[in-house]
């Protein structure tokens, strides 16, 4: 199937059917699937089974964060960053401190710079080991894997429960640091989750890695190129199973990164059994990381003491941060202009851009490997609509 | 990465096109390129291609709404007042008229470096919105483009597909100019502050304050 | 195919021993077992977790011990502007026996508020604290989950046995401005005092 003979669809009007020889069938999956990860629509157009023209459709979700952003705080946005890619919150959080403090100058004490990654990895494995399960879950296993990885899940959204009051929806970082500190014991139980967590990884592999079933339906399909996602800006584990090597936390040296030695996996197939598997090495990485930052945390204040709660009012100018989410680069672009509310806020979500290469990516295969493609590209739908 | 040099640089293999420096002045230090509308897509061309920048990663598409406003100036001049000349202070209001913005963030993947802010303006808010699509040169403004079209009202020429992206296609307005007014359709607002009171309050008293 | 195994199947196999290790080890290790039976198991409650918020009053009467003043910040503060106060005309004597505005009208609309816990941060009165109880689901559409005062005040005996670390720390904290406010009294009501006893002496002498 060649991709330049697809014409494009014509202005602010929905994709037709071409009346030709063939049968062409649309038919519309979504917006209630148990597959799209969410309310998400693709208008597909069929020949038989294989795929002929496939046009996702957004907006279902869309709640106008960004409008919303505009008459609140810059405080106040921060529980409606939560629940962005809500899957994800603390890294969410994380990415909307990095820009705020970008865009105030505002410096972060060492502990909470500790903590910050401790959360930040611990998200990160809690939303692999989501992202892996609901995989087989769309391909068909019935749920096995996917409970396995949510019992993991489970220990950590305890964890998270115990330090931020709330297993999803955190709401833990501030302008300058965190929220709170550590309860009484938390360090210790972290440390046995983190210490458990290789064996789990084991387990799965020995479940699945090898699982010719899994290999027939994921290899080769869904073959992303390095330049194709490059110029797309496609990032995160999608990019890096094509063989890009970007992890912005080695290129932009954010947070305290530098400290920790860990490997970041490549790709080289780019299909969908590479996205799983650079998912996977990227959870023994996380656990690395991990090790090494309960090890070395250090005591501090966890907040910086010239921020107050009230009254932040920013300096006029523009800021753009972002950070390695799980799902790719999270970008939050700024605009102050003096007053305490953000003249302009604007979320880059890895979700929608990594959705770019939707269509290129399905061409010519059938409609069991729309499922296995979109569940590989990790989307979560609060942040495609926001 | 200094941006001097990179203006200067594309200045001189980017033949006739106007760029601008647009200081910024919070401490994060990222000033932007203001491109005019006939080279843009040659300069990103060449900055994507050009051996020592690579900027192949167009990473974030924004738009923003500049309202226009009246600045008023009191200006001092001589009048004759009650047969004397004194000076008299004058008001005088000059319109700024209102523009939208459209920013992009490129970085580079092979030489890692970034963030390059590159920005382009349009003539005014409502009827001059045409600007150059830059989804020939970077693929991931496909999306965010048609996201700026969606939400701000910006015209890209040469987009591939330009349809609105977050709102349903019947949708008329721009929900994201500063002033857009939403429909008033909601049925129950137990704690209306600000904005929503006043329009509940208006509700009563047209109901006949029920 | 790359990366597979040699025997066809054998992937396979190998994934279902997995999945056999994983079921009899359920009847055997308790980290295997990991079902909660709902409702009749309960987890233990963690101590920090919230829910939506109420009002802590002191000692027995909730309109009397109410600490909230209505200042209005929690409500300035709410990012989804779910709580609406309206301040008393009238004062009334807090716990140090000062007279304080009081808030006539507390509602707060719980299908808005998303327990984001910015208002417990930003009273400076320790008034509004984060409740854990989340059976309040109501068959009433408009005004089921708009609480108001009545609903929303709770002793502090209550916030004691939900959250005894933070209660614990707040009650310290209150005592102890207590303590100084007391203080600094006694120390102004010696210096009258002292003063009045100086003052009729020269009094006399005129």
């Amino acid at each position: 199937m060649n991709i330049a003979t697809v014409p494009p669809a014509p202005l602010d009007s929905e994709p037709v059917t071409e009346p030709s020889k063939e049968q062409l069938l649309e038919i519309s999956m979504g917006p209630q699937h148990p597959s799209t990860h969410g309310v998400f629509r693709m208008k597909v157009v069929l020949d038989g089974e294989r795929v002929v023209r496939l046009k996702p459709v957004f907006g279902y979700l869309h709640r106008n964060h960004e409008k919303i952003a505009e008459s609140v705080t810059y405080l106040g946005s921060m529980p409606y960053t939560d629940r962005l890619d809500y899957m994800c919150s603390i890294t969410n959080n994380w990415g909307y401190a990095l820009a705020v403090e970008k865009l105030a100058g505002i410096e972060v004490p060492e502990r909470a710079e500790y903590l910050r990654v401790i959360c930040g990895e611990l998200t990160r494995l809690q939303n692999h080991a989501c992202l892996i399960g609901f995989l087989m879950q769309d391909m068909g296993s019935t749920g096995t894997p996917l409970m396995y990885a949510f019992r993991e899940r489970e220990k950590i959204l305890d964890l998270f429960e115990s330090l931020t009051g709330a297993r999803m929806m955190c709401n833990y970082m501030r302008f300058g640091g965190c929220r709170v500190d550590l309860p009484a014991g938390w360090l210790d139980r972290a440390k046995k989750v983190i210490a458990d967590f290789p064996r789990f990884l084991d387990e799965y592999e020995r479940l699945l890695v090898s699982n010719e079933i899994l290999m027939d339906r994921t290899q080769e399909v869904g073959v992303l190129s390095r330049e194709l996602a490059v110029s797309a800006g496609i990032s995160g584990p999608m990019a890096r199973a094509s063989g890009v090597d970007y992890d912005i936390r080695k290129v932009d040296h954010y947070s305290i990164y530098d400290r920790f030695t860990f490997r970041v996996p490549l790709g080289s197939h780019g299909d969908v059994y590479d996205r799983f598997m650079v998912r996977l090495l990227e959870m023994r990485e996380s656990v690395g990381i991990l090790q090494q930052a309960t090890r070395a945390i250090p005591a501090g204040p966890i907040v910086d003491p010239k921020m107050k709660i009230r009254g932040f009012r920013p300096k006029p100018g523009e800021a753009y941060g972002r950070i390695e989410s799980p799902k790719g680069e999270l970008g939050f672009y700024l605009i102050s202009d003096g007053s305490p509310n953000p003249y302009r806020y604007r979320v880059r979500p890895p979700s929608l851009i990594n959705l770019t290469v939707l269509e290129d990516l399905c061409l010519g295969r059938n409609v069991a490997d729309i499922v296995a493609i979109l569940g590989s590209v990790d989307i979560v739908l609060g942040e495609v609509d926001r | 990465m200094n941006l001097e040099a990179i203006k200067s640089e594309i200045e001189a293999n980017v033949p006739g096109c106007r760029l601008e420096l647009v200081a910024n002045p919070s401490p994060s230090g990222q000033h932007s390129l203001l491109l005019d509308g006939e080279h843009a897509v040659a300069v990103a061309t060449y900055l994507r291609d050009a051996a020592g920048l690579r900027f192949d990663f167009c990473s974030n598409v924004t738009g923003i709404d500049w309202p226009g406003k009246e600045v008023s100036q009191t200006a001092t001049a001589r009048k004759i007042v009650d047969g004397l000349e004194q000076e008299v202070e004058e008001v005088g209001t000059t319109a700024i008229p209102g523009y939208l913005d459209v920013v992009y963030h490129l970085y580079s993947v092979e030489k890692k470096h970034g963030p390059l802010v590159l920005r382009m303006r349009t003539q005014d808010r409502h009827s001059g919105v045409h600007l150059p699509s830059l989804t020939p040169v970077w693929r991931s403004a496909e999306l965010q483009e048609r996201e700026v079209f969606d939400l701000f009202g910006v015209f890209f020429e040469g987009h591939p597909d330009l349809r609105r992206l977050l709102m349903w296609p019947g949708f008329v307005d721009h929900p994201m100019l500063k002033d857009y007014v939403d429909p008033d359709d909601y049925e129950y607002e137990p704690t209306a502050h600000d904005v929503v009171l006043r329009r509940v309050n208006q509700h009563r008293s047209e109901a006949g304050g029920r | 195919m790359y990366g597979g195994t040699e025997l066809v199947g054998e992937g396979i196999l190998k994934g279902m021993a997995e999945t056999a290790r994983n079921f009899f080890g359920s009847f055997v290790s308790k980290d295997r077992l990991t079902t909660v039976q709902y409702p009749e198991e309960r987890e233990l409650q963690i101590e920090v977790a919230r829910d939506f918020p109420f009002l802590v009053y002191d000692g027995a009467d909730w309109q009397q011990g109410m600490r909230c003043v209505a200042c209005q910040i929690c409500e300035k503060e709410c990012p989804p502007k779910c709580i609406f106060i309206e301040k008393s005309k009238d004062k009334k004597p807090d716990a140090n026996g000062k007279p304080q505005f009081y808030p006539a009208v507390f509602d707060i609309d719980i299908s808005v508020c998303m327990s984001c816990q910015i208002c417990v941060e930003v009273c400076p009165f320790d008034a509004i604290k984060m409740d854990v109880d989340y059976s309040l689901s109501t068959d009433d559409r408009f005004g089921g989950l708009l609480l108001n005062k009545q609903r929303l005040s709770k002793s502090n005996d209550y916030y004691r046995k939900i959250h005894p670390t933070e209660a614990a720390e707040v009650d310290a904290r209150l005592a102890g401005e207590r303590a100084r406010q007391e203080a600094k009294a006694k120390a102004a009501a010696e210096a009258t005092l002292a003063t009045a006893a100086v003052q009729p002496a020269s009094g006399e002498s005129r």
